[in-house]
């Protein structure tokens, strides 16, 4: 009963092999023996065991889904009723969720068992878990590297088998860009296609809640049970794409010089894989793409600096008294915003106020629909891209920490399907080794708008074609 | 350049208090960083045009409210000052205006 999948848990439960609350119970003592060292979990949920029980009444009724009885590991930022919820950030610390976020509203009325919340960096905005208000979440593969981020305990717990699928969002990469670094899969709905309601805002014009899997068959069986429209995000939409055409874009000009020998090597290897399958391959041209990263450090900061506008220590969270009501907020945030976020706040207040508007967001929103046309242009010709998840393997704890582009840096691919609105999923595609230890790394495909099941079909083409290239 | 006064125009706005001592860093690291971004203005001569759902307001029909009080205390009871069904702050207005 190692490393299990929803598939082969949906199996063991049925067959009674193993009722919720002893599957529940495995990982919930698990979490005890191993979180420490991995700092995957933050606080494991008071109503766990009771959802274990609910979830084995429901087997008993011959009434369970696909998730019934399956434990999940929930980023910190999307709400549980009744336990903490503070998107690890100083400012929502003591907040206790008051509604369940509509994907949580499914996944309970699914049987799913929701085991705690998973660390994340600060407010979301990172790329490595180590901004998080409780200390960085540690690489399982690596404990002196980063998870990735900001969904770093997600992809941690799910990578160390502490849960057997977790729940992420994606606003720069922040559920695929940690899949890569672990080792599993992560996956970036359509905009719109999963509801925003009760995910603590980030940016919303880019933020998605996904799945972070073992395998894509996992991320799939999620997706169906979290996606649809709800009338209380008004934000939620429905489409269709055409018939796929067995037809592969690789963008390599975006990446070509960004990648280190072996990390090459590995996503050839992928493309080979993919060609294998009857894939044929195409050289393609997204030639605003390297704006993308710009585009996305305006975009981001603006969005962030409003939607954060609403912590103020007067409703919820962290409060600290200042010299009389203005005082008040000025010591609160201070003191609850870490620099990271401090940073972006006040970088979003620059390119929107008057004078840098037009220079700055302006500009960045025309890019991002130049952007947006590429992927338009491209998908005429392809029906899905790909590229890596990332440039290189996971990073050592520290090493990006003073420097904010070169952090940033380490989001330049994924960005584009935020900003696109786009689906994209990051599969597993092999290892590279530095300092004797075997390190993963993502391919990432992309798809039109609503192309979600085509990242799905051609995934698991992927996982069943089974060679992973080590070098 | 950003200036430090703009940085501290910046802070009050985002109504953060930064201390004096942190701000030169900040000032740099937002230099550094919009020299980066900044990049977006050599596409300004770019044109697009592309097809967009319409934005249209998204609205729940104006009757059937949940029944008064449902919600109340779990949502008091994140108040960090809370005075029987009334979240507390400090006076905004002045005496006698």
């Amino acid at each position: 009963m190692q490393n299990l999948t929803i598939k082969k848990a949906r199996e063991l439960l049925d067959q009674k092999e193993i009722s919720a609350v002893e599957l529940a119970e495995k990982y919930l003592t698990k979490i005890e023996k191993e979180n420490t060292a991995l700092n995957a979990y933050i606080s494991t949920y008071n109503s766990a065991k009771a959802m274990a029980h609910a979830a084995d009444q429901q087997i008993k009724e011959g009434k369970q889904t696909a998730l019934t009885g399956i434990p999940f590991g929930i980023k910190d930022n999307i709400l549980v009723e009744g336990e903490y919820a503070s998107a690890c950030a100083g400012i929502l610390q003591g907040y206790v969720a008051t509604y369940d976020a509509e994907v949580i509203r499914r996944l309970r009325k699914d049987g799913a068992v929701l085991l705690g919340r998973t660390n994340m960096d600060d407010a979301a905005m990172g790329s490595s878990t180590e901004t998080s208000f409780y200390g960085p979440t540690r690489n399982p593969l690596d404990l002196s590297r980063v998870p990735g981020g900001s969904g770093g305990g997600s992809a941690a717990a799910v990578a160390a088998d502490l849960c057997i699928a977790a729940l992420g969002s994606d606003t720069g990469g922040s559920i695929r860009q940690p899949a890569s670094h672990t080792g599993i899969v992560g996956f970036k709905p359509t905009y719109g296609r999963v509801s925003r309601r009760g995910l603590i805002s980030l940016a919303s014009s880019l933020d998605q809640i996904g799945p972070a899997a073992k395998t894509v068959e996992d991320a799939e069986i999620i997706f169906n049970a979290i996606a649809g429209i709800d009338p209380l995000d008004s934000t939620t939409r429905d489409g269709s794409v055409g018939t796929a055409k067995k037809v592969i874009g690789v963008p390599y000009d975006l990446f070509g010089s960004h990648l280190d020998a072996d990390v090459s090597d590995v996503f050839d290897a992928s493309v080979a894989r993919l060609k294998n399958l009857g894939y044929e391959i195409r050289d393609i041209k997204l030639p605003h793409l390297e704006y993308g990263l710009a585009s996305y450090y305006i975009i981001l900061p603006a969005e962030a600096s409003a939607n954060l506008a609403r912590y103020d220590g007067v409703r919820y969270g962290l409060h600290v008294d200042g010299a009389g009501g203005i005082g008040d907020y000025f010591a609160t945030r201070g003191a609850g915003f870490g620099k990271e976020v401090r940073r972006r706040i006040i970088l979003g207040t620059y390119v929107l106020s008057a004078g840098y508007y037009d220079a700055y967001y302006t500009q960045a929103i025309k890019v991002r629909d130049l952007i947006a046309r590429d992927f338009e242009e491209a998908f005429k010709e392809v029906s899905a891209i790909c590229l890596p998840t990332t440039a290189a393997p996971a990073f050592k704890l520290g090493e990006k920490s003073s420097d904010p582009i070169k952090m940033y840096l380490e989001d330049l691919f994924t960005i584009p399907a935020n900003l696109a609105g786009v689906p994209a999923i990051s599969i597993p595609a092999g290892t590279v080794e530095r300092e004797g230890k075997h390190l993963p790394l993502g391919m990432q495909l992309i798809a039109p708008e609503f192309g979600d099941e085509r990242l799905f079909n051609i995934g698991k083409q992927f996982e069943a074609n089974n060679q992973t290239p080590s070098v | 350049m950003i200036s430090i006064e703009e940085v501290k125009k910046l802070t009050e706005l985002a109504r953060i208090a930064v201390p004096d001592a942190e701000l030169e860093e900040l000032r740099a690291d937002l230099d550094r960083i919009l020299d980066y971004v900044g990049q977006v203005q050599k596409l300004a001569g770019e044109k697009v045009d592309r097809d967009l759902p319409e934005h249209r307001n998204v609205f729940r029909d104006d009757r059937e409210p949940h029944e008064p009080g449902k919600y109340t205390e779990a949502i008091l009871k994140q108040a960090p000052d809370r005075s029987g069904d009334y979240i507390r702050v400090k006076k905004v207005l002045e005496q006698g205006r």
